[in-house]
Order: structure tokens, then C-alpha cells, then sequence
């Protein structure tokens, strides 16, 4: 944060400005993860039940 | 068993090209050619973007550095609005032609209109500190995208408390249409309320900008909506997995039980 | 369509809440004590109370009824009634808007009736309470309108409770907003009278529309 700090100087209000952009990474990144990990656990369900031998007609 | 996959091939032959690429199961099969491609695009939007925001954009002579933060407000601003014409388009979708897709699509959107709302909100405070002096205003945009985020976070626990999701559907599509409706009516509203007790804040949209501004903002403007639609049509398809899954869960329950 | 079946509905619903009384008078009492606690809460300063007395009003009209809807269609969802009255010789829609108005007469209109004892409470000038009185008449078909399609989205869950308020608050906002400016005397010429206007298109619209969504939500429940 520092050296973010020092590369480009963003005036008085430098706080409220790092302070937003923490800000959205925190919810932006919260999104992207929640979003791949339930992908995720999604598709190991199915292949769970594929495992079994549970599947769909349609879909050999 | 073959007889039937043949079915199914038989009625896609028949539906129009819309319905076709609409059908759940050809949803999961074209949309998994795109999902790289956004992925990359918003990577490199975002690229692009944060560097003319942070190392290729002027500081602004009324606002100062802060006008840094609207390179991440406005674009929230705008899709916490988007996202709901999306979720509402969905739902005419889903009431009118009955598609599952359209339910789905509604169904995802809500959460992501929520966090869009949520960080323009939040943004919009740090924004306002600086150069309103405090973090929150009365103003009538800021009370009308507060509003908007209750809207959708009450879209989400009703989308939470019924267990039937088809169900559900129907009756979140009229409320969503019902709350489209309603939302220039609040901003109306608002607007109006706010002028009548308004001692004097200077709103920032007044101010003219210069282009060394729209450039970041525009570019960070479609950052934010691509990540929205890479994030709303990975969603879908999660979501559509996730009722294949649980249907199929149904399915090896009801064999368990009628062989027990 | 003959206006039989219509008044049928109205006429009934009507009766059977006369004979649960004590719903309506739980209701009143609510509402009494929303604004008796306030003075508590802040003071008994006169002229403090007098100026924010007709807020109390509507905030504890608002509450009432908001806290009201998880009953409108519950009962007759529940025993079949809103089943068999889709096979009666008249839209569902006009059923809807037959139980709107009975909804209106059986909840809002007991609080509007005592509405004069909290004015009482709160030193509240008569012209001012004729005025409040003249604004909750003006938008509380819209609360109720807004209250039916809550109540019809969230009839089949089981544990509904507080999300149906949870849901139509959001959006009664606008309804709060004129109700209060169209009693207010010092906001300004004109202002009152806008605000009054505003306030019944919002009414009439609501009350024109809500039926044929209350009926399309209790349509879609059932299918």
C-alpha cells in the first residue's frame, strides 16, 4: 500500500479513495469467487451422481 | 433408451432458432464457448481502465483526486439500474413465454444487482465525505438506489423462502415487474421530497467533465457491465447444473424408496 | 358482468371480519400505541409532538397495515375459499379488487376512525387533523393495493410472516412521501395540493392495477 501510495500521490483524500477501490476488489472479488466455487460444487455433484449411475435419459 | 434421445432431437428440429438456443440443455452447450472470451475481455477492460484511472487521468479542478472514485461509482450506479431492466426483461420472459431460462436468468441477477447496488452505494459515500462533507446525503439519487437495494435484497429472501423454484418463478416475475414499475414512480418521489427539504448540496453530476475523464469512465463503464454478463451467464449456468443435480437427486430417491 | 357476485364477496368478507372482532380491535390498538409509546421515546414537549404528530400517524398507519397483510388472503387460501370463488361466475380480478375494498373498510378505516384520540395525545391542531385525516383517506387504498399483491405473492409460504412487508415497504415509500407533504401547511404554496394530487393518481392507479396482478400472482400460486 505504501508504494501504491508513493507512485502516484492522490491528494488529501488519498484514504477515501483507497478505501473505495479496497472496497469493490472486497465485493468483486466475493462474487467471482462465490460464483467458481459453486460452479464447482456444482459440477462435482453431478459427477457424483454420474459415479453412481444416476443420470439423465437425455444425456448418455 | 435411444428412442428417446432421438426424441428430444425430434422436438429441437422443430422449435425456431430462438427457442432453440433457449433450451436449457443448448444453453449449457453454446454458452460454454463464451465464457473464456468475456472472461479475457473483462480482464482486459479492467486493465485498461484502472490504468487510465489511476496513472492516465487528471485530478479534476473542483473535485480534486476523489473524482478517481467515480471511475468505480458510476459504472455501479448504472448497472445496479441494468441489472434490474435485465432481471425484469427475465421476468416478462418467464410470465409470458413460461421459459426456464428466463427463470434462471431472473433467479441469478438478483444477487449481482445487489452487490452492484451495494458498491455504488458505498462508493457513493466515500465520494460524498470529500466533497459533501458527509457520508450520507439525503439526496435523491442516494435515497433512490438505497431504496433499489432493499428491492433487491427483498427479491432475494423471498427467492430463498420457497422451496418450489418454479413456483417461485411466477410469483417473484410479477413482483419484480410490479417494483419496475414502481421504481420512476419512487425516484419521482424521492427527487421531489429531497427539493422540498434540500438546504444546498452541490450535486456532482452538475459538473461538466472533460474528456481525460470520460475516457477512463467509459472504458470502466463496459469493465463492469462485461463482468456482470460473465458473472450472470456463468451463473446460469451453475444454476441450471444445480436443477439437473437436484432433479436427479429426486429421481434416485424416488428409486430408492419404491425398490425399498 | 352482473355486480351480484362482486358485492357478494364484499359484502362477505366484511361480515366475517365483524365477527372476528377482535383482529379489527387488535389492529386499533396497535396503532393507539404506536403513537402513545413515541412521547416516551422522545419527550412529552408539546410543541415538539404537535409538529411531527401527523409523521407519527402515518408511520403507525403504515406499520398497522403493513403488519395487516399477512392475513388478507391467507385464510381463504387456506380453507379452499379463493379455490371454489375461481369457479364463480366472475373474473378473478373483480374477486381481487371485491377484497381490496373490503380489506380497506376493515383495517384502514377503524385506524382512520381513531385517528382523533392520537390527535388528541399529540396536540394536534384541528385543521391539521382534518388534513391528515383528508391525506390517509387520499393513500391508503394504495398501501392496501400495494399490501394485496404482498400478500398475494407470499399466500403458499407457509412461514410468510414479515416478508411480505419486508417486500412492499420498499416500494410504499412513495405513498409516505406525498402522504406527509399534502399535510404539511408551511412547505410551501402550491405544495400541499401537488402533493394531494400525486397522492390519489397513485391511489387510483394502484387500485386500477393491483387486481389484475393480485389475480395473476393467486392464478400462478395455484397452477
Amino acid at each position: 500500500m505504501m508504494d501504491f501510495n508513493s507512485a502516484i500521490d492522490l491528494g488529501p483524500h488519498a484514504n477515501f479513495i483507497i478505501a473505495a477501490y479496497i472496497g469493490v476488489l472486497i465485493v468483486v472479488f466475493g462474487l467471482i469467487l462465490s460464483t467458481m466455487l459453486n460452479a464447482k460444487k456444482q459440477k462435482n455433484r453431478l459427477a457424483d451422481l454420474d459415479a453412481k449411475g444416476i443420470r439423465r435419459r437425455s444425456d448418455k | 433408451m435411444k428412442k428417446s434421445s432421438s426424441a428430444t432431437e425430434q422436438t429441437l428440429k422443430k422449435m425456431n432458432w430462438f427457442d432453440k438456443l433457449a433450451h436449457p440443455g443448448q444453453f449449457l452447450k453454446w454458452s460454454k464457448y463464451l465464457v473464456l472470451p468475456l472472461t479475457i475481455i473483462t480482464i482486459l477492460l479492467f486493465t485498461i481502465g484502472l490504468w487510465f484511472a489511476f496513472f492516465n487521468s487528471p485530478e479534476d479542478y473542483q473535485m480534486g483526486d476523489t473524482v478517481r472514485i467515480m471511475y468505480v461509482h458510476v459504472p455501479n450506479a448504472w448497472l445496479s439500474q441494468f441489472t434490474y431492466m435485465a432481471m425484469a426483461v427475465s421476468a416478462i420472459g418467464t410470465l409470458v413465454w413460461r421459459h426456464p431460462i428466463a427463470d434462471v436468468s431472473m433467479k441469478v441477477a438478483a444477487p449481482l444487482g445487489a452487490a452492484f447496488t451495494a458498491i455504488a452505494l458505498f462508493t457513493g459515500s466515500l465520494w460524498g465525505r470529500p466533497t459533501w462533507g458527509t457520508f450520507w446525503e439525503w439526496d435523491g439519487r442516494m435515497t433512490a438506489t438505497l431504496i433499489l437495494l432493499f428491492m433487491y435484497l427483498g427479491l432475494i429472501a423471498l427467492w430463498k423462502s420457497f422451496d418450489d423454484q418454479l413456483r417461485a418463478a411466477k410469483l417473484i416475475a410479477v413482483l419484480t415487474l410490479v417494483g419496475a414499475v414502481n421504481i420512476p414512480i419512487i425516484k419521482f418521489s424521492v427527487d421531489w421530497w429531497n427539493t422540498l427539504h434540500q438546504s444546498s448540496s452541490i450535486s456532482p453530476s452538475g459538473i461538466a467533465m472533460p474528456p481525460s475523464i470520460y475516457i477512463p469512465l467509459f472504458v470502466m463503464m463496459f469493465a463492469f457491465t462485461f463482468l456482470f454478463i460473465t458473472l450472470h451467464i456463468v451463473g446460469m449456468r451453475t444454476e441450471i447444473l444445480r436443477r439437473k443435480a437436484d432433479a436427479l437427486e429426486r429421481k434416485s430417491l424416488n428409486q430408492n424408496e419404491k425398490r425399498g | 358482468m352482473s355486480m351480484k357476485p362482486f358485492n357478494a364477496i364484499l359484502i362477505r368478507d366484511i361480515k366475517l371480519a365483524s365477527r372476528s372482532f377482535g383482529d379489527v380491535l387488535t389492529l386499533v390498538l396497535f396503532f393507539i400505541m404506536i403513537g402513545v409509546i413515541i412521547p416516551f421515546a422522545i419527550g412529552p414537549n408539546k410543541m415538539l409532538l404537535a409538529s411531527i404528530a401527523p409523521g407519527i400517524i402515518w408511520m403507525a398507519a403504515f406499520l398497522s397495515s403493513l403488519l395487516a397483510i399477512d392475513r388478507f388472503f391467507r385464510a381463504d387460501f387456506e380453507d379452499g375459499s379463493l379455490l371454489a370463488m375461481r369457479h364463480a361466475n366472475i373474473s378473478l380480478s373483480a374477486i381481487a379488487f371485491a377484497k381490496l375494498i373490503a380489506l380497506w373498510v376493515i383495517t384502514i378505516l377503524p385506524l382512520i376512525i381513531a385517528t382523533p384520540i392520537l390527535a388528541m395525545m399529540l396536540f394536534m391542531d384541528f385543521e391539521i387533523l382534518i388534513r391528515t385525516i383528508l391525506s390517509l383517506l387520499a393513500g391508503t387504498p394504495a398501501l392496501i393495493a400495494f399490501g394485496g399483491i404482498g400478500a398475494a405473492i407470499t399466500v403458499s409460504l407457509k412461514r410468510g410472516g414479515l416478508i411480505a412487508p419486508v417486500l412492499i415497504l420498499p416500494i410504499s415509500i412513495p405513498i409516505l412521501i406525498f402522504g406527509i407533504s399534502s399535510i404539511k401547511a408551511n412547505a410551501g404554496i402550491g405544495v400541499e395540493s401537488a402533493a394531494m394530487l400525486f397522492l390519489i393518481a397513485i391511489s387510483l392507479l394502484a387500485m386500477v392495477f393491483a387486481p389484475f396482478a393480485i389475480a395473476l400472482a393467486l392464478r400462478l400460486d395455484q397452477e
